[in-house]
């Protein structure tokens, strides 16, 4: 029997995605370019059960999804730049607490209002770096409606896997173009719950490292009770200034990403081989990336394609591989140079270096990148 | 007889952070006797805070207690209530956490009359901060950050939740004890948004800079300001000055916000049926 398909949206891709990957709430507040993602979950969420609710401000939004997701659910919300930027506390609490949850970030340009309906690839450093104090951070970076429809799958895993927020960064093109999709069948696309306690009530620590990195999370209404709070604390759950306990919590909470960035590790090599001159790029750039690399092929030019789908945590060990491959690495990108600093930091000035931005609102053509390209060779 | 807090206290979490003669205390133990009259089981009711003093009280408390950031707990009450609709959710916090910075998130939890009870300590100050004013600092009063005396003019939170749309509102004060359990009691069983306004003391940063010589007389102060509203009815607009109105100030009822969500899944599920 043929898999049913359909032309969706990225952003309508991204809703279908979630109920695949089992979202029971969804709260948010309209922006463009993702307020698609909140009208197909209002649709969505009520036949299978599921809870939406159009909260009063992205603040809200995302207290609204920890709040749900303490009690069980699984969670979404979706945003562009303007909200994303209000979430960013929050965005800490869930990274402190270990709440897991999915938020879309469909880019646009900026900063402030920026071009509302002009797309961007402007908010990489903010995924990594967004919130305050130290954090680990977990963003992936689709680049096709398909791929919007499977990444958002992996995000609710990771996020469930690792306790944590986890971003999807889109860019406003395909957040808004029409592809083909084919719906994945249930059970052909791993979909992870997070761990439950192996302890009985008495015995539960929302946070014991007993238990190895990631700590089981109970639901709360459930047969156990607990505290949460955005402050540092002890294992149990509560306040604590104890200098070892604070350094073991901020500690634990890096390494639990770290010590599984190959896990979480995604990346797409194109005529990577042989290639003496890598692209490094990552959604929509990515695609005129690959057209460029086969331009410069038929050109004679041993030009190949690194795309990372896990932007963060970024794949280091890889790049710094390509780095002492190659002659030089470009790096196209719709902002003005902001994944170029973790290539540099991976490739520590082991090849030629450059890259290419832009941020007029229109997508890189392949012509700017093989320009540039040939330009570094 | 006396009352068994213990019952409710997390073993291990007391001494709490509050300064003696802080309101906060009388209150934690009015929702305690509340919680108690109410019979609700520990593990299926949530206390959720923002940050403050006022917002420690769940940390003290044992049931699944969430202290979120400074303003959110109306929105991470609001998540929490929507995930699970049997469960009771209180909030609990302060005026500054609830009505400035949270101020958004409360009046629309009140417009949604979601079916969460929330306790404002409103002590007419930011007092963990040290003092700062806030938006039910009384015009003229010192606050560390109005050195001569409070320009703003006072935000009335038991009236800003009525016209947001709360469908249970009352208000006493840290002096009147019983009555403090008696209305949240009242707040927990209504079904809807119910907010519970306790004026209550913060000798610490408010009474000190306010020349107030000890606590019992700010909790004197607030025993001559209050009026229940069924003595107020037989007062004329000149009696009534200065004064404010304590008990149940408004009561009605609303569809509820879970409930009305649950209506619209058995609509899309059931389109058929009535
Ligand atoms: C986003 C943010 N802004 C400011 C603060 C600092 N802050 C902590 S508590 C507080 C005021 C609390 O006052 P209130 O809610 O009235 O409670 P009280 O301490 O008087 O009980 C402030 C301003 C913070 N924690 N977070
Ligand atoms: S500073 Fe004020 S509000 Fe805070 S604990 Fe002391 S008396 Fe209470």
């Amino acid at each position: 029997m043929a898999k049913k398909s359909a032309l969706l949206q990225g952003n309508e891709a991204c809703a279908h995605g979630a109920i695949y990957a089992g979202c029971t709430f969804f709260g948010g507040y309209p922006i463009t370019p993702s307020s698609e993602i909140a009208e197909v979950m209002s649709k969505l969420l009520p036949k299978v059960g599921g809870k939406f609710i159009q909260m009063e401000d992205e603040i809200g939004a995302m207290a609204a999804i920890i709040g749900a997701s303490l009690c069980g659910h699984k969670v979404l919300d979706a945003t562009s730049g303007p909200g994303m930027s209000l979430k960013q506390e929050l965005m800490g609490y869930a990274c402190i607490a270990e709440v897991p949850c999915v938020i879309v970030n469909v880019m646009r340009g900026g900063p402030s209002t920026g071009m509302p309906t002009g797309p961007s690839q402007s908010d990489v450093m903010q995924a990594k770096w967004g919130t305050h104090g130290d954090h680990a951070a977990i963003a992936v970076a689709p680049a096709s409606c398909q791929e919007i429809f499977s990444e958002t799958v992996r995000a609710f895993n990771l996020a469930e896997t690792y306790r944590m927020p986890v971003q999807i960064l889109v860019d406003e093109i395909i957040a808004h173009m029409r592809e083909k999709i084919v719906f994945p069948e249930p059970g052909e696309l791993e979909v992870v719950s997070r761990r439950k306690p192996e302890v009985g009530p008495d015995q539960y620590k929302p946070f014991d490292p007993s238990f190895g990195d990631v700590p089981p999370l109970a639901a709360m209404g459930s047969d156990y009770r607990f505290h949460v709070t955005g402050l540092n604390k002890a294992p149990d759950g509560f306040p604590t200034t104890k200098a070892e306990l604070v350094d073991a919590e901020e500690r634990r909470q890096i390494r639990k990403v770290n010590d599984h960035a190959a896990a979480i590790e995604k990346n797409e090599e194109y005529l990577m081989d042989d290639a003496e001159v890598a692209i490094v790029a990552f959604g929509i750039s990515s695609r005129s990336a690959r057209m460029a690399v086969d331009i410069l092929r038929g050109e004679g030019v041993k030009a190949g394609l690194f795309r990372p789908i896990t932007i963060w945590p970024f794949p280091e060990k890889r790049v710094a591989e390509i780095g002492r491959q190659v002659k030089a690495i470009v790096v196209p990108e719709m902002n003005l140079g902001q994944l170029i600093h973790a290539v540099e930091r991976s490739t520590k000035g082991s090849c030629i270096l450059d890259g290419v931005g832009r941020v007029d609102g229109e997508p890189l053509t392949p012509d700017q990148i093989m320009d540039k390209v040939k330009e570094v060779l | 007889m006396t009352f068994d807090y213990e019952k409710y206290i997390r073993p291990g979490k007391l001494p709490h952070i509050w300064c003696p003669g802080c309101g906060h205390g009388i209150v934690m133990k009015g929702l305690i006797r509340a919680i108690d009259k109410c019979g609700l089981q520990k593990n299926r009711t949530a206390i959720v805070s923002g940050i403050g003093c006022a917002s420690r009280l769940p940390g003290y408390v044992d049931f699944n207690t969430v202290h979120t950031a400074h303003g959110r707990a109306a929105a991470f009450a609001t998540g929490m209530k929507m995930a699970d609709p049997d469960m009771t959710v209180i909030c609990t916090g302060g005026d500054g956490d609830g009505v400035a910075i949270g101020g958004n998130h409360f009046i629309h939890a009140c417009r949604r009359n979601i079916d969460l009870t929330y306790v404002i300590m409103n002590n007419h100050i930011y007092g963990m901060t040290g003092g700062q004013f806030s938006p039910c600092t009384p015009t003229d009063a010192f606050a560390s950050t109005t050195p001569y005396g409070n320009p703003d003019p006072i935000f009335d939170i038991s009236k800003l939740a009525i016209g947001a749309g709360a469908t249970f509102v009352a208000r006493t004060t840290a002096y009147h004890a019983t009555q403090i359990d008696k209305l949240i009691t009242e707040g927990i069983k209504h079904k809807g948004m119910a907010v519970i306004e306790v004026l209550d003391c913060c000798p610490t940063s408010y009474g000190r800079r306010n020349k107030f010589r000890s606590v019992v007389e700010m909790m004197k102060q607030h025993k001559d300001i209050a009026v229940p509203v069924t003595a107020a009815a037989k007062m004329s607009e000149e009696q009534l000055a200065g004064k404010i109105l304590t008990g149940v100030l408004h009561k009605e009822n609303k569809p509820e916000y879970c409930e009305q969500y649950a209506k619209l899944i058995n609509k899309v599920q059931n389109p058929t049926s009535k």
